[in-house]
């Protein structure tokens, strides 16, 4: 019976493991996703910050001929005054006659069939069978239609209205039209009064028109302005504050640091949205004022603490390196060492933070817009504007659907962007962040 | 841990004291008052309802006043809505928001740890990108517009059904708490989701699971017993300050399905300036807060004995 016999070999330390050579290019690649929501959020700060220069319309201009239109191309409108015509004259042809039409209003005359004494009158959507709406009855032989005519196909039927026998029906299609008044209004026409040409001009609505005939294009352009204004500016200002004093309160310590920090428990405490709505109000706005200030000032009072704390964490671990003993021993002082030495190791971090805040701050500025607590009218932003067209969301949903996706594009873009930049620094640290 | 809990509910007294006194000053700093309305009044009734309210006294006793009444727990009468104590408005209408809070919580824990799971389960296959992707999307677009757009949704239903399948808007039956509910808790669940896929990750390189299989456990008791219970209590130690969030965030679901929640009262209060009603609900949300952040503080360390409760804070 053999023993096997076993062959130990000497223990041989293990080859270095080649470490992979990082280039300093690959470590700063950033990611497709990075770059596509960059891309984003420049074009969408572009198209508020340059757009209204290229789309000149009047963003709280009302066209009462056009609301709650759907994108519209620039129309050459017959221009119709905005007198009720007297009786028409009997019409001679048997049959029912559009005399005129338009969007302004339609004339419609008829013979006189022998044996009926009263008409009534119905409309209709001609792609829709049926006789539609009874817009009227009565004994007399013409009818004027101004009943929310827009430049569609319209079916008319008229019968008797004792018998309700059928006696004429006609389609007719109403051009562009608008109001003398109206057009003297919106600077289209000089005068009221005296000869004025029989078309101007209308200009186009690209996206349509809101529930008060607002181009709603424009309306989204300078909604993006307060909008993206808040959540830009908003961030800014209370992260700078707030690592400013958890910068200094993490560098001085002591007395100061506590004070500072249970201050930031306390504001953290606080009831986020129902404070926001409370100084928002306590503010107050004065008469021509767009309530944007009082928004941005009750963010930086309520939301300084994160970056605060955030910055004070940073702070104390720096202060202990070996790198800050070692300036100050040779010399250099307080503020010097703040802004050379902590400053730029702090500065990823807060970049992340600040990326991060934008799309939180363009939600709060959004949700006090839509309860109505935040940018006040004529000014609009993408929650007034939603404000506005959740009412009419079930007949109009393109007048919520809009500013809606601007919003959530935004808040995307920005999302991705602060993701991409926290990897970014995340592997330039090393894993120092988590 | 006895002085820990002491402590904790200490500061969050002073806590609810320094929220009480902040909203008192900064309701009082708003130009007006309850009593300014648009009906003119005669300054005999005027003077009578300040002597009624105790407004016809300096700030700084009607400020002594206020707390003496809220330690004793009474916040008085509202402005607006004659004769109503506020005391009675928040016990009507605070059971509302929280059934509706722990509904969403509810809806947002099961599909957030079903979501993480599945993301997890498909790590980089397409089921895993369909469910980040819809994460993203979720705290992307804006409640009151998920709102609209689920009411929207439940109109088109319903005409197609050619009956209610579910009620648009309203309160009152079981039926009318889904649809809030999810709204309301999308953005909960959309979190919990992202953690749930991260930590069933872990779970499943864990070594405790490569045991479990050679052993020769596989399918469902595998993903029930070994893998969800494990992937599952990170999750839920994060659930505390979504409570918070989901109870009190609900203004804006309450004011587009019309439920009659203490945050529309709340919005309402504040639009008219009703001092008493304003004090009442931000003092009690305060508290309702403290209390869960305190409670939650507590419960982890009853979970997880690990977390040593001794430590300071800050």
């Amino acid at each position: 019976m053999a023993i096997p016999v076993f062959r130990f070999a000497p223990w041989q330390p293990p080859e270095p493991v080649q470490a992979s050579v990082q280039q300093p290019s690959a470590q700063w690649r950033p990611s497709l996703s990075l770059i596509a929501a960059g891309t984003v959020a420049l074009a969408m700060l572009l198209l508020v910050a340059l757009g209204p220069l290229l789309w000149q319309q009047d963003p709280s201009q009302q066209w009462l001929s056009q609301i709650s239109r759907g994108p519209t191309p620039a129309l050459a409108a017959r221009v119709v005054d905005g007198e009720r015509a007297a009786r028409l004259p009997i019409s001679p042809a048997r049959r029912l006659e559009v005399l005129e039409s338009n969007t302004e209003r339609v004339q419609l005359r008829w013979p006189a069939p022998s044996g009926v004494t009263r008409y009534r009158l119905y409309r209709a959507d001609a792609r829709q069978p049926g006789r539609g709406l009874p817009l009227w009855q009565g004994r007399e032989l013409s009818y004027e239609d101004r009943l929310q005519l827009r430049r569609k196909l319209y079916r008319y039927t008229l019968v008797d209205a004792d018998s309700g026998l059928l006696l004429f029906a006609t389609e007719t299609r109403p051009e562009p039209a608008i109001s003398v008044f109206e057009a003297q209004l919106q600077g289209l026409l000089a005068v009221a009064d005296g000869p004025h040409p029989n078309y101007v001009m209308l200009p186009a609505h690209p996206l349509g028109t809101d529930a008060l005939g607002r181009d709603l294009l424009a309306r989204l352009m300078a909604g993006g302005r307060s909008s993206l204004f808040v959540g830009i500016v908003a961030p800014l200002l209370f992260i700078g504050f707030g690592s400013l004093f958890g910068g200094l309160a993490g560098y001085i310590g002591g007395g100061f640091d506590q004070f500072a920090m249970r201050l930031a428990d306390f504001v953290v405490a606080l009831p986020f949205l129902l404070f926001m709505i409370l100084l928002r109000i306590v503010f107050g706005i004065g008469p021509g004022e767009n309530g944007i200030m009082p928004l941005i000032v009750a963010m930086l009072l309520l939301s300084w603490p994160s970056s605060a704390r955030l910055i004070r964490g940073q702070v104390l671990a720096l202060r202990s390196q070996p790198f800050i003993d070692s300036a100050r021993l040779s010399g250099v002082g307080t503020p010097r060492i703040l802004w050379r030495h902590i400053l730029p190791n702090v500065l990823p971090i807060l970049l992340v933070a600040f990326s991060f805040a934008i799309p939180q701050a363009i939600f709060t500025e959004a949700f006090l817009s839509f309860i109505g607590m935040g940018v006040s009218p004529p000014s609009t932003s993408w929650g007034a504007m939603c404000n506005d067209g959740i009412k009419t969301l079930l007949s109009q949903p393109r007048q919520l659907l809009w500013p809606a996706a601007m919003i959530s594009i935004a808040v995307l873009a920005f999302n991705i962007l602060g993701d991409g930049l926290r990897d970014l620094t995340d592997r330039r640290g090393g894993g120092q962040g988590h | 841990m006895l002085s820990f809990i002491v402590r904790r509910l200490l500061s969050g007294v002073l806590t609810i004291w320094f929220i009480a006194t902040a909203t008192f000053f900064a309701m009082h700093a708003v130009p007006g008052d309850p009593l300014t309305q648009d009906k003119a009044m005669s300054p005999a009734v005027r003077a009578q309802l300040e002597a009624r309210y105790g407004l016809d006294k300096p700030l700084g006793e009607q400020y002594q006043l206020f707390l003496g009444n809220m330690l004793r727990g009474d916040f008085g009468i509202s402005f607006t809505q004659e004769n109503r104590r506020v005391n009675d408005i928040i016990r009507e209408h605070f059971p509302v928001s929280a059934v509706l809070g722990l509904a969403a919580l509810a809806i947002a824990l099961v599909g957030g740890v079903a979501a993480g799971s599945v993301a997890a389960h498909f790590r980089n296959r397409w089921p895993d990108r369909v469910v980040m992707f819809a994460v993203i999307a979720a705290i992307s677009v804006p409640g009151f517009v998920i709102a609209g757009l689920a009411q929207m949704v439940i109109v088109q239903l319903n005409q197609l059904a050619g009956t209610t399948l579910l009620p648009v808007a309203g309160w009152g039956s079981a039926s009318h708490i889904w649809v809030p509910a999810l709204v309301l808790g999308l953005g909960t669940m959309a979190y919990l989701s992202r953690l749930g896929r991260a930590s069933m990750l872990e779970v499943l390189s864990s070594d405790y699971i490569l045991a479990a299989r050679s052993r020769g456990i596989s399918g469902g008791r595998l993903f029930w017993r070994h893998q969800l219970r494990n992937a599952v209590l990170p999750v839920v130690t994060e659930l505390g300050p979504s409570i918070a969030a989901v109870t009190t965030g609900g203004f804006v679901v309450e004011l587009i399905f019309a439920i009659p929640g203490l945050g529309r009262y709340f919005v309402q209060a504040v639009q008219q300036l009703d001092y008493t009603v304003i004090m009442g609900t931000t003092v009690f949300y305060g508290a309702f807060l403290v209390l869960v952040v305190v409670l939650v503080d507590i419960s982890y360390g009853l979970i997880d004995p690990r977390i040593r409760l001794t430590q300071g804070r800050g």
